[in-house]
């Protein structure tokens, strides 16, 4: 049995969701243009995965497993509608930078993964851990990426200028193709801590 | 309309191509693109899933949600739709054409989870397209997503016989791979605009 601290840590190092399983990397090259709306979408991915975490832990023994995966996904669905209407109503700046991958937030494979292998197996308590630490692994790595590739693409984190006159910003860290090349180059590096560090 | 038509089907596939230019399915992108044989097979299951949900997606939009004032249901709506359209289709399937099956059979269930289905379905409502335009788009993006995965599992058959740092290999150097062809598709853009 995992201790709870191990529970909530693995999430962020050693099975961090985007640099180490690969999961829901779709709003990951999407919305990581700059490092702020990275951080956005790391948050609302955070909030609905903790309350379909905590749902799907409560209901446990009750859906019959048959039907487990329809019922999930309605869980899902219903917090990322919760999500896409209160980021509409108070950061409409937000809501329309990160545009249609909030309401495909239902189906990032994270999400739907924790309820399959986690929650539906695990108390309250060590599912909420789960969610807090797979979420903030998430949100650390768009925020990580969202920050490379705005401070190569434009010379700004989180919109102030850090580098001065004397950087040309890389215009290809902006565009759909730095996306690509920036994770993979985060994951070459990532690889490399998580050895040096004796993760493996 | 004509026009609008090939401009749909021409920005569709090449210039914002729906995986290397908006970033809808890049799980498949990453997990099926081993082999040629497979990422082909994958890409059939896409185009004939993704065609069946943007009509019955849009069929949905325009005469249930939109007249009963529902909009807000969109999301829940489209990705039970979706579901339950992926295990009709699956049964279906098993029924009357066998081959057919036995070919998409293993794709057909991560479809539900494949984010290009639901965002099509999505990005049709909010193009405001009318039921040709939806299909034409939708036939248009799986082309240009099935295009997307037989390319990329063309060069990573070639990758695997390649020496390289332990670091890098899999996951690391498709994503560079992918940018350096997203690079390439970004010629097609301005070509032709919507």
């Amino acid at each position: 049995m995992t201790t709870i601290s191990q529970v909530f840590t693995k999430g962020i190092i050693a099975e961090n969701p985007v640099f180490r399983l690969l999961l829901g990397l779709c709003p990951v090259l999407a919305v990581t243009m700059t490092a702020i709306n990275g951080f956005g979408m790391g948050i609302a991915a955070l909030f609905v995965l903790l309350c379909s975490n905590i749902v799907v832990s409560l209901i446990r023994g009750v859906v019959p497993p048959r039907v487990r995966i329809p019922a999930f996904i309605l869980i899902i669905a219903t917090f990322v509608t919760i999500v896409d209407l209160v980021l509409n109503a108070f950061a409409p700046g937000l809501h329309e930078a990160l545009g249609i991958f909030i309401p495909l937030i239902v189906v990032n494979c994270m999400i739907m993964g924790r309820a399959e292998a986690f929650a539906r197996k695990n108390t309250l308590g060590r599912s909420i851990v789960d969610a807090l630490g797979m979420g903030i692994g998430f949100t650390l790595a768009l925020t990580v990426l969202g920050i490379v590739r705005e401070v190569l693409g434009m010379g700004t984190a989180f919109g102030v200028d850090i580098t001065g006159a004397a950087f040309e910003p890389m215009a290809l860290f902006a565009s759909p193709p730095g996306a690509f090349i920036a994770l993979g180059i985060l994951l070459l590096v990532f690889n490399l801590i998580i050895k040096r560090l004796g993760f493996e | 309309m004509e026009l609008n038509l090939a401009a749909i089907i021409f920005v569709a596939i090449l210039a914002n191509n729906i995986l290397l230019h908006q970033f809808l399915g890049v799980c498949p992108y990453m997990g099926v693109t081993k082999r040629i044989e497979t990422s082909v097979g994958m890409g059939m299951a896409v185009i004939f899933v993704m065609t069946i949900a943007a009509i019955i997606t849009w069929v949905i939009y325009n005469f249930l949600l939109v007249p009963f004032d529902l909009g807000y249901l969109r999301t829940i709506a489209f990705i039970l739709v979706i579901s339950s359209l992926v295990q009709l289709v699956e049964i279906v399937l098993k029924k009357t054409n066998p081959t057919l099956f036995r070919a998409l059979g293993i794709y057909l269930p991560l479809m539900t989870t494949n984010c290009a289905i639901l965002g099509v379905a999505i990005l049709n409502v909010q193009m405001d397209h009318n039921i040709i335009q939806t299909i034409v788009y939708g036939i248009a993006a799986a082309i240009g997503f099935t295009i997307a995965l037989v390319i990329m599992a063309g060069i990573r058959e070639r990758l695997d016989l390649v020496n390289m740092s332990s670091m890098l290999q899999g996951a690391g150097v498709t994503l560079i791979t992918a940018g350096l062809i997203s690079m390439a598709f970004m010629g097609f853009s301005g070509i032709m605009t919507l």
